[in-house]
């Protein structure tokens, strides 16, 4: 299949597959063999154009420098060719573009939306151009930009969510890539010089490393000029090497005092990647346990019941290795010890017992029966592409993916669940006043 | 879009293959954004109406089998008074509680085993339903939007655990949130009598101390067709939505309503200021002029170049916050203006900035107000006003992704008494307006009389203990 594939892409065939009545994804490769992926999409005159690196902060070179993609990424509109931050703000502006840059874990992404018109297109697409081949890097705006993240760094610690969501993640990996929030640390941003910041782009902004999303009013004629306009003066480079796996630590029980009202709970473990085997089971069982909105059993219990929270919810983050699988809640924080009991009772239960023959069908018609609905704009159908694209998901995903969903079986939640949700291994974060005995 | 092209084409011909300069760039978007259905001559909006008075308002897109249907209710925490503050917004969570004919949470239950997602909101000026569904289930959201409509049961032991949700949603959004409990404090202060000087979820004694018999009362008198608007936006005949609906609407009793009282605000005799300590890290520096807004004010223009204005300063990455106080003095981390044109009431424009570590309020204060004496002594550039226009014009285009936020703008119109109509005028409205009127408006509300002041003041967090335990050792489950 992948040999296949690969032939296929020399060849330089496009490769489609329908998503929708009228929505397919074209697929080819640059004559730099960077991977593009294409929905044309008609009645609204706009184009938005995606392109991803696998430079996310999984990629931050080590303990001394964590913060420094996302810097990168943030460094990229403040000067590129002959022009300042103000004038590449101006050129988007000016022809109604708007343009931005992004930071997970495992990617950098650089968007533009633009009217199709190409009076205004072509001008926002040149500065884009510009942003990837010719960034300047100039000291005094990095001097600023690293400012702007220890200020924003510093500002984290005003959040007890964020505070819960950074001892989870590095309780959950420890020293693996994911265990470091993409922002980084005041201790570890301030070491960041604008020589490692240059040395990131060089290594991991290179068209080997690159995909490429166009969705929009566009001809697939006009959607391959603009992918060998952007990516053509791009040094080659190498693709990143895979990323290590994640190894489950062992659960633990961690509590950080802080004076807020409520506490902050987050409970979870190892979870699944973009291309796990149990997947679907593990998706649609979720749906059923704490991922449906308003109707999970999670949400029953601790809201619906009990008011416990206001938010009740538990989730699969799949990513290119094992993200992870998260229950959460925040209450006040005299009733903590019984959200938990609450919390840790319904998984416990759910994956004793698995989810009832009336949960499986109603999980099923919520996400079949609203599937459409994931991609019903344009913003949403780059987003689902790009995960496809950049996680090296079938073409036909979305077509299948009903077919999957409606293929789970009670037996197979439930064996599922036992073998990779086991409670002991669940570590749980909490981050509020434990002195406090009311909340109010 | 034929006519789009023929259009477009006319005018791309008259500039093309050269170097664009403003005025061409500007009669581009002036072409794409009014040849986008629903600029220009009409807003491709259907109205219809019930004899209970339930207004329809019906918008096609047919990019997906996807329908997206909201109903709208005149009544939010602007119509509230003391005592029972934010009860629109309880009332919003009760409606999910059971009816005559559905038990509490079963009508959650039924739109997800129907594929839809569902949720509501509360605002100042609405509180707003809301289903997204696959075209062939309208009719499920519209018996089940009836039925809540006028058969709600509000039940004590219910609105008990509800309340807890409540207050436990304010302890997250606000109690635990630095910047947005100033803010609440700094709406205080501002608004002598305006009702928007009550925060939208509520006063926390005023949350705890709700009754059955408050909501009951709130619900018989503002939930009825005739003080209801249903928009429905999706891949549907305007026909049938109306069929539909006058079967499931059409049957309900309309209110004798009562209006609200005016409360109209007493003009602000001199600026205000409070200083707000919280546990924090970063100062914060917020500041609001009371100003019209469009439904309030006597010449419309002014309300469009308050609007035009707020974008001069934070319209964008190359607009003045940005490049005069974020990259040039280099003395906020983040700077952003905002003004609220389609309030139903008069409101605020306001200006707010984090400093810089090591750069006082005092200083960016002072910049700001450095910032808004330049609108006033100075006419805004060209390329400033060219740049805000090409945006409200792109944007006008981009909107149009989104059915959600397309019914969105049609039910805030009509909400807070502008018609939905007026949406169709915002883009030439917008157009129009010179740099004179900026510098007018700037002169004439951007005052000091008229200014109001909160400074975050930071005060130390405990020290964070974090305590490492091995699994098993606590919670017990």
């Amino acid at each position: 299949m992948v040999t296949k594939r690969f032939i296929v892409f020399f060849l330089g065939v496009i490769l489609c597959s329908s998503l929708r009545a009228g929505v397919t994804i074209e697929q080819w490769r640059t004559t730099t063999d960077t991977a593009v992926f294409f929905v044309k999409t008609e009645g609204l005159p706009l184009v938005d154009v995606r392109v991803m690196f696998d430079a996310g902060s999984a990629r931050d070179p080590g303990e001394e420098r964590l913060g420094l993609a996302s810097l990168t990424a943030q460094m990229l509109e403040t000067g590129a060719g002959a022009f300042n931050a103000d004038e590449i703000a101006a050129q988007f502006e000016r022809v109604g573009a708007v343009f931005s840059t992004g930071v997970s874990v495992d990617m950098v992404w650089l968007d533009l939306r633009s009217l199709s018109t190409l009076e205004l297109l072509n001008p926002a697409l040149d500065t884009m151009g510009l942003l990837l081949t010719q960034p300047t890097f100039n000291s005094g705006d990095f001097d600023r930009e690293k400012n702007r993240v220890l200020t924003a760094l510093k500002q984290r610690e005003e959040s007890p969510g964020a505070l819960a969501k950074l001892s989870f993640y590095k309780a959950l990996y420890g020293q693996h890539p994911y265990g470091h929030p993409s922002l980084g640390e005041i201790t570890t941003v301030s070491k960041i010089q604008l020589d490692h910041v240059k040395a990131f782009h060089q290594k991991w902004y290179v068209s080997e490393n690159a995909t490429i999303v166009i969705v929009g009013d566009v001809t697939q004629d006009h959607a391959r000029k603009i992918a060998e306009q952007l990516i053509a003066k791009i040094n080659r480079g190498d693709k990143a090497p895979e990323l290590p796996q994640a190894i489950a630590q062992p659960g633990q029980n961690i509590h950080i005092n802080y004076p807020s009202k409520q506490t902050h709970v987050l409970s979870g473990l190892l979870g699944i990647d973009r291309n796990d085997a149990d997947y679907f089971p593990l998706v649609v069982g979720n749906h059923i346990l704490g991922g449906a909105s308003l109707v999970s059993i999670l949400f029953e219990e601790v809201r619906e019941k009990r008011g416990l929270a206001y938010s009740a919810y538990s989730y699969f983050s799949p990513m290119t290795r094992k993200g992870p699988f998260i229950m959460g809640a925040q209450t006040r924080n005299d009733q903590l010890s019984e959200a938990l009991t609450v919390m840790h009772k319904t998984l416990e239960d759910f994956v004793l017992r698995g989810p009832s023959d009336a949960e499986l069908t109603a999980a099923k018609k919520n996400i079949t029966g609203g599937f459409a609905m994931r991609f019903d704009t344009n913003k949403k159908l780059l987003k689902y592409v790009s995960m496809i694209a950049f996680h090296h998901l079938p073409l036909n995903y979305l077509t299948l993916y009903s077919e999957k969903v409606l293929a789970v079986t009670r037996a197979k939640i439930k064996e599922a669940f036992e073998r990779r949700i086991v409670p002991e291994g669940l570590t749980t974060v909490t981050v509020g006043n434990k002195v406090s005995e009311n909340g109010k | 879009m034929p006519k789009f092209n023929k259009m477009l084409s006319n005018i791309v011909r008259l500039y093309h293959q050269q170097r664009l300069r403003g005025a061409a760039i500007w009669l581009l978007l002036v072409a794409v954004a009014f040849s986008t259905p629903s600029y220009g001559q009409s807003l491709s909006v259907h109205e219809f109406k019930l004899a209970n008075g339930l207004k329809i308002l019906v918008k096609e897109d047919h990019r997906s089998p996807v329908v997206v249907s909201q109903v709208w209710y005149k009544v939010g925490s602007s119509y509230e008074y003391g005592g029972i503050t934010g009860i629109s917004h309880m009332l919003e969570h009760m409606m999910f509680k059971g009816t005559d004919k559905y038990a509490p949470g079963e009508f959650s239950r039924i739109i997800a085993e129907n594929g839809g997602n569902e949720n509501a909101f509360t605002n100042r000026d609405y509180t707003a339903y809301f289903q997204t569904l696959d075209k062939s289930r309208l009719a499920i959201s519209f018996e089940m939007e009836a039925d809540r409509m006028r058969n709600l049961h509000l039940l004590d032991e219910e609105l008990t655990k509800e309340l807890q949700v409540v207050l436990e949603e304010r302890r997250k959004r606000t109690e635990d949130n630095p910047q947005a409990k100033m803010y609440e404090y700094l709406m205080a202060m501002a608004y002598t009598n305006s009702p928007y000087k009550n925060p939208v979820i509520g006063w926390p004694a005023d949350i705890e101390n709700y009754k059955v018999t408050d909501l009951q009362a709130w619900y018989e008198r503002w939930y009825a067709p005739n003080n209801a608007t249903l928009v429905v936006v999706g891949d549907i005949d305007p026909d049938n939505v109306f069929r539909l609906a006058k079967k499931y609407f059409g049957v309900l009793e309309p209110s004798v309503l009562v209006d609200a009282k005016p409360r109209t605000e007493m003009p602000q005799k001199g600026v205000r200021r409070m200083t707000v300590k919280l546990p924090a890290k970063l100062p914060f520096i917020f500041m609001a002029y009371k100003v019209p807004v469009l439904n309030t004010i006597d010449n419309e223009q002014e309300a469009y170049a308050l609007e035009v204005l707020a974008g001069i300063l934070d319209g964008g990455n190359s607009a003045r916050f940005s490049k005069q106080l974020v990259r040039g003095r280099q003395i906020a981390v983040s700077a952003s203006a905002g003004y609220d044109l389609s309030a139903r009431l008069s409101s605020l424009l306001t200006l707010s900035a984090t400093p810089v570590e090591g750069v006082s309020a005092a200083t960016i204060e002072t910049a700001i107000k450095e910032e808004v004496m330049r609108l006033k002594n100075e006419l805004v550039m060209p390329d400033e006003l060219s740049r805000v226009k090409a945006q409200v014009l792109a944007q006008s285009v981009y909107e149009h992704d989104s059915m959600f936020y397309q019914g969105m703008l049609l039910g805030i119109f009509e909400m807070v008494g502008l018609g939905w109509p007026k949406m169709g005028e915002y883009v030439e409205q917008i157009n129009k307006i010179t740099a004179e009127q900026i510098q007018a408006v700037a002169k004439k509300y951007l005052i000091d009389g008229h200014l109001n002041i909160a400074v975050l003041e930071p005060q130390a967090l405990v020290s964070l203990v974090g305590t490492h335990e091995l699994k098993g050792a606590n919670y017990g489950h």
